[in-house]
């Protein structure tokens, strides 16, 4: 890299494991060493909380250049940086920030000496029994031994004893003998989601993380401690004991469990989901999910699973071939046209799923287009009280005005006779205030949807759909932001992915013959809707890119910038 | 658990003693006199502190626990400390310390890191070791409940006990 | 209520230079604030409110005065710390926590001469421009916390505190905060932490240096006891005059407290470096006890480096380095460091040849393991470590790898923990075991196992060894 001798204004020439990289000043050393691609180990330290500095794992050795005397010349070495003078005593990596000149060895004998110095104390009184352990495997305790330690015990004592098996809130387990008292859990809970409920009790070598049997950890927000605990201390009730984190296929993807649209990463195996957990994205949710958002993925595992299109009969709903429930859709829906027929889609379908709605209500003619409004309570940190994972985009590909407000107008119709067909898209009718009685005075109900739900027993057509973790698509957030589904596993039995079904019910009315692929549809829509204009789907990313500007920000990342801002954390 | 009213008071000129937004300062003050009043801390006397101060309980139990200055345990009548520590050792504090166990019919051997203090049978007097006191050129050196004693030698064990009867 | 032992009419020895100590044992005194202002009582106080708080300051400079509470660090640059441009309110707190076993001075200066204490606060509050100071005093001085309330009282009284201080504009109030039982609140941080209703788990340095973020983020100046009584008398004398008590860079006097083997324990006040650790041991104190002779002393409380009787040292003094032996060691901050170990806080801690130094090790260990925060891996765990070791030794149990396993226990804990106590944990551990490395070995052997070395550890530890 090369270097120039003076720092300019705002960045600072470090020297790390000998060689000069120029950092912003104000940089962490630990960071400053990561972007130098010389990893330092640590434990207490996490770039969106206080450093405490307690764990020491993350010493290194450090030396500054000595200040020039007076009217003299520092002395220079080859590349014209001043000489370094090594301090004796190594320095904590993760709170210390560079300075000008400064020299950092994360791999001198002092710096090793100090890190297994720390992995021996950490590991003497800490239960030896990774195989039965639910953190092997992502464990930086049994990482770091492997990596830093020094094999073997000289520890002949007996060790601490601690509790275990501890249950310090609904959704989590503590094992305190695990615990390396790094205190992540106690800084998210207190500094993140202002819920101060986790301790340490005792002292010293006794220090043992506990909860007031009053207040215990049960805020939406608990489950990330389970992800930032170095260790096997805190464990998830949802995922403990299920899966070996070996074993598991991750998959970058969204939560859809409201307008936050928090970015995740879901892990899998063989068409299963495990566990699903936040994705950092700083535009979105930073490196954390609500505890609801996370435990969306069950609803996948609904026994009601629809499995295989069907065509009602009579009274009784028959399974049929894809072929001929799309065409039967298709057949029925055209029979209808303006007034008659009206299409209630949903604010939790992708923008690819939706334009293909608007492009399907174009070909039929569809009197009246909405989507179903679904608020409940938000909060002061994510949780969004708009619970639809994509209105904005609603808004904008079906070019909807105020969502949800032609639901009347539509309900009305029914109940006068007047709309005679209707295509429901992932919505339950009888949930939101339709009656058995009026959907049955439709002469064609067509659903799309992924579960057994009340509406589908009135509907003429099912066509089973996929969830959130089981198709690929895009949304937009509440704050504007376009962001890219995944899919991590196979939908059950012969169900598809909705934008598959909805592009055949397109091609069964619309009689042209072509088969696009998603990227293609977000291609089409490009030209299409203009805030999607010169991009693609690939170019969105896995963060994502602003497209709108709704006005809104997020409550948890302005706090964090703040926290930034006052140097109290990296961010 | 009754909170007389002069404890209120005592606890409110306590918490004025620092910045109002800083009133979590008053916690050890607050603990120091609900322990004066009942003799020990109790689970409710950890909330009564955690609600005047406007911190989750877990704050004060974390005190609580830390500091051996605090009980959860109702001590004797009369509690004793006595100092362990490297000069009142070479003075024979852990012959004092048994002398005293002897004459006061204390059993010490359930004591544990957990559970520090033993008390009489009798309920009259209880004992811990505590770390040094700072009087180590007089030692053996011990606390009975406030008031300090130096030099208790063994021999002056029984004389130390008799002015609590 | 101050009991009457502590006021003995005990004489000072003619080696003391008595000024801080002046009240002490004095016949006829009391801590009350009529005694204190007949004697000429916060005179020196009014002396620094017709000064500038900065010409107080640069007079503390002057005086050389280094602190009294184990770090010997210089008390007026200190003082200047305090950012310029600072716009927060500033506070002062007292460390009376006197907890370094081994040091009892601040004690007495509490329990007899609360005023001395409270005139230096008002002094020093005055010169860092605090409104409000706080006395931070350990649980175990119950008697001294209302000796103290009651002179605040006094002074608060005779206007010497409140607003408008003596006609100026001067405003100043002080409390008194307990602790209740630890000796990590005696680490400045560890004590702001405690003063703010906090596990007492002290700060990383960089970036909490109390002087610019201290008690609630704002700069805080933490001096111990003894010192902020040296205040009053560097006002009193002036700076410079001061700075010629003692000897250089080693300036005015202070106070040795003597505790062990000696035949007369006790405080000297002395100047600083005008005497050796001989003539402390043998003239102050009345020498060894009968029959026995001088193994060892721990020169600064507890956690000072251990001296070995027949060691040699080289120190430099004005005329260049000489070698010298434990008793020739001039008792000052520099002489000390130079022997490998520290003037700390003044506690004298001396053994004869009757003790066992794993013994005496393994009791220090134990206080260490119980006071250690467990805030910093080395530490929490080390410290407990190196007690289980030498417990384990006693008991017969020792391994020959003991000896180099408590050696580097220690080695892996020095200078690596977030604080001081760090070091104050494993220095016992590494100078004991390398200094007297035969004796440690004496516990390794395979005879050993069985024979309770330490009959008190059936005393010590009932109960407590199977829970750890
Ligand atoms: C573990 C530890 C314990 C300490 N205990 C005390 C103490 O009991 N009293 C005291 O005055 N200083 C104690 N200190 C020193 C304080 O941190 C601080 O340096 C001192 O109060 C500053 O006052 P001074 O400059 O007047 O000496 C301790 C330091 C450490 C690291
Ligand atoms: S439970 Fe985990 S995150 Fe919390 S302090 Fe222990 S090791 Fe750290
Ligand atoms: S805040 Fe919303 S998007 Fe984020 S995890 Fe929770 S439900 Fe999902
Ligand atoms: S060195 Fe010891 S006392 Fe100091 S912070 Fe670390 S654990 Fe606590
Ligand atoms: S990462 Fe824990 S001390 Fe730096
Ligand atoms: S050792 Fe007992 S008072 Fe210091």
């Amino acid at each position: 890299m090369a270097v120039s001798k003076k720092s300019s204004e705002d960045l600072v020439n470090v020297q790390v494991d000998g060689h000069w990289i120029r950092v912003p000043k104000g940089t962490r050393m630990i960071e400053a060493c990561k972007q130098a691609a010389a990893e330092v180990p640590h434990y207490c330290y996490h770039p969106k909380l206080t450093s405490p500095g307690n764990c020491r794992m993350c010493l290194v050795e450090m030396g500054m250049p000595p200040r020039p005397t007076p009217g003299e010349e520092a002395e220079l070495d080859a590349e014209g940086h001043a000489k370094i003078n090594w301090m004796p005593r190594p320095v904590i990596a993760c709170a210390n920030t560079v300075a000008e000149g400064m020299g950092i060895r994360t791999q001198s004998l002092l710096a090793k000496e100090c890190r297994q110095g720390v992995m021996e104390f950490l590991l003497i009184n800490h239960p030896l029994d990774c195989p039965i352990c639910d953190q092997a495997g992502e464990c930086t305790l049994q990482e770091y031994s492997v990596e830093h330690g020094n094999g073997q015990s000289r520890f002949l004592e007996s060790k601490v004893k601690k509790p275990k098996n501890v249950d310090i809130g609904p959704r989590i387990r503590l094992d305190d003998e695990r615990c390396v008292l790094c205190s992540r859990c106690v800084r998210f809970s207190k500094e993140v989601v202002d819920d101060d409920v986790l301790g340490f009790v005792d002292r010293g070598s006794h220090n043992t993380l506990a909860v007031h049997p009053d207040r215990k950890l049960e805020n939406n927000y608990s489950l990330n401690t389970v992800d930032i605990c170095p260790v096997g201390a805190l464990t998830s009730n949802d995922f403990r004991f299920k899966m070996r984190v070996w074993f598991m296929r991750e998959t970058k993807s969204l939560c859809t469990g409201c307008a936050r649209g928090c970015n995740t990463l879901i892990g899998s195996r063989e068409g299963k989901i495990y566990r699903q957990g936040p994705r950092e994205n700083n535009k979105v949710n930073s490196a954390w999910m609500c505890d609801s958002g996370r435990m969306e993925y069950h609803r996948l595992e609904d026994p009601a699973r629809l499995t295989d299109p069907m065509i009602k009969r009579g009274r009784t709903h028959n399974v049929v071939d894809w072929t001929e429930a799309i065409c039967r859709a298709a057949k029925d829906l055209s029979r209808f046209k303006g007034d008659e027929l009206a299409i209630i889609a949903s604010g939790g379908m992708t923008n690819e799923e939706l334009y293909l709605t608007r492009t399907l209500a174009e070909s039929l003619e569809a009197g009246v287009v909405d989507v179903v409004k679904r608020s409940g309570s938000g909060d002061d940190y994510l949780s969004h009280s708009d619970k639809n994972p994509n209105v904005n985009g609603a808004r904008k590909i079906l070019k909807l005005r105020s969502p949800g407000s032609r639901l009347k107008l539509i309900h009305a119709g029914i109940a006068e006779g007047k709309i005679k067909a209707l295509l429901v898209l992932g919505e339950d009718l009888l949930d939101i205030g339709f009656s058995e009685e009026e959907l049955g005075g439709l002469k064609c109900m067509v659903l799309v949807h992924m579960i057994a739900n009340p509406t589908a027993k009135m509907s003429t057509v099912v066509l089973p759909g996929a969830g959130y973790a089981e198709k690929r698509g895009s949304m937009i957030n509440a704050t504007g932001r376009l962001q890219r589904l995944n899919k991590a596993i196979d939908s059950p039995g012969l169900s598809r992915e909705d934008w598959e079904i909805l592009q055949g019910l397109n091609r069964a009315v619309d009689g042209k013959d072509e088969v696009t692929e998603l990227v293609d549809v977000f291609g089409e829509m490009t030209s299409a809707v203009s805030i999607f204009k010169g991009l693609s789907f690939a170019g969105i990313g896995d963060l994502g890119v602003d497209v709108m500007d709704t006005g809104e920000s997020v409550p948890l990342l302005e706090r964090e910038a703040k926290r930034v801002r006052d140097g109290l954390i990296v961010g | 658990m009754e909170i007389p009213k002069e404890l209120e008071k005592s606890a409110d000129d306590a918490i004025g003693h620092y910045p109002p937004e800083e009133k979590r300062s008053a916690a050890l003050p607050l603990l120091h006199l609900v322990q004066q009043e009942f003799g020990f801390i109790n689970d409710d006397a950890i909330s009564w502190v955690a609600d005047k101060l406007a911190v989750e309980p877990i704050k004060i139990l974390e005190l609580v626990t830390f500091y051996p200055g605090f009980r959860q345990k109702a001590p004797g009548e009369y509690h004793i400390r006595v100092c362990r520590t490297l000069s009142c050792a070479m003075a024979g504090c852990h012959k004092t310390m048994e002398k005293i166990c002897e004459i006061a019919g204390i059993d010490r051997s359930k004591v544990s890191h957990h559970d520090p203090i033993a008390v009489s049978s009798d309920g009259k007097f209880s004992i811990e070791f505590a770390e040094c006191l700072a009087s180590c050129g007089t030692g053996p050196v011990c606390l009975v409940g406030d008031d300090f004693h130096e030099e208790v030698k063994p021999e002056n064990a029984k004389a130390l006990l008799q002015q609590y009867k | 209520m101050a009991n009457p032992r502590y006021i003995s009419g005990k004489t000072p020895h003619s080696r003391e230079t008595r000024m801080i100590f002046r009240n002490v044992d004095r016949v006829g005194w009391n801590p009350s604030i009529e005694k204190y202002l007949e004697d000429g009582g916060y005179n020196s106080f009014k002396k620094s409110l017709k000064m500038t708080p900065s010409e107080v300051t640069d007079e503390v400079k002057a005086s050389g005065l280094r602190g009294r509470g184990g770090a010997g660090f210089p008390t007026g640059v200190k003082w200047g710390f305090i950012p310029p441009n600072n716009s927060k309110p500033v506070y002062l707190i007292c460390n009376a926590d006197e907890s370094e076993p081994g040091t009892f001075k601040d004690r007495y200066i509490l329990h007899q001469d609360p005023h001395q204490l409270i005139e230096g606060i008002l002094i020093s509050s005055y010169a860092v421009g605090a409104k409000i100071a706080y006395i931070y005093v350990r649980e175990e001085f119950p008697e001294g916390a209302v000796i103290l309330e009651r002179a605040i009282e006094e002074a608060r009284r005779a206007g010497l505190l409140g607003k408008k201080i003596a006609g100026t504009g001067f405003e100043c109030e002080i409390y008194v905060h307990r602790g209740a039982g630890a000796y990590i609140c005696g680490e400045e941080t560890g004590l702001i932490e405690s003063l703010e209703g906090k596990r007492p788990y002290p700060r990383i340095k960089p970036p909490y240096f109390p002087a610019a973020l201290g008690l609630y983020m704002c700069p805080t100046i933490v001096n111990n006891v003894e010192s902020l009584c040296h205040v009053k008398h560097v006002i009193s004398m002036g700076g410079d005059k001061y700075s010629r008590l003692g000897t250089p860079r080693n300036t005015g006097t202070r106070i040795l407290c003597v505790s062990g083997d000696v035949r007369k324990p006790g405080y000297f006040e002395i100047e600083v470096g005008k005497l050796t650790m001989g003539e402390l041991i043998n003239d102050l104190c009345g020498g060894m006890k009968k029959g026995r002779k001088l193994k060892a002393v721990i020169p600064g409380g507890s956690s000072a480096k251990v001296l070995r009787a027949d060691e040699t040292y080289t120190i430099r003094d004005g005329e260049g380095e000489k070698t010298i032996g434990l008793s020739d060691i001039p008792m000052d901050f520099d002489s000390l460091a130079a022997c490998g170990s520290m003037a700390g806080s003044g506690g004298v801690i001396v053994m004869d040849d009757s003790r066992d130094m794993a013994w005496v090790l393994n009791n220090i260990n134990t206080f260490y393991a119980h006071e250690s925060c467990g805030q910093c891996t080395p530490c929490r765990e080390g410290s407990l470590w190196m007690k289980k070791i030498t417990d384990r030794m006693l008991e017969g149990g020792g391994v020959p790898s003991d000896v180099e396993t408590l050696a580097s226990v220690g080695d892996n804990i020095a200078g690596r923990t977030i604080c001081a106590f760090g070091e104050a944990c494993s220095w016992p551990t590494q100078s004991f075991v390398a200094k007297f490395p035969e004796e440690f070995k004496k516990h390794t052997k395979r005879r050993n196992v069985g024979k309770a070395l330490n009959p008190e550890a059936k005393v010590a530890s009932a109960g407590i060894k199977d829970k750890h």
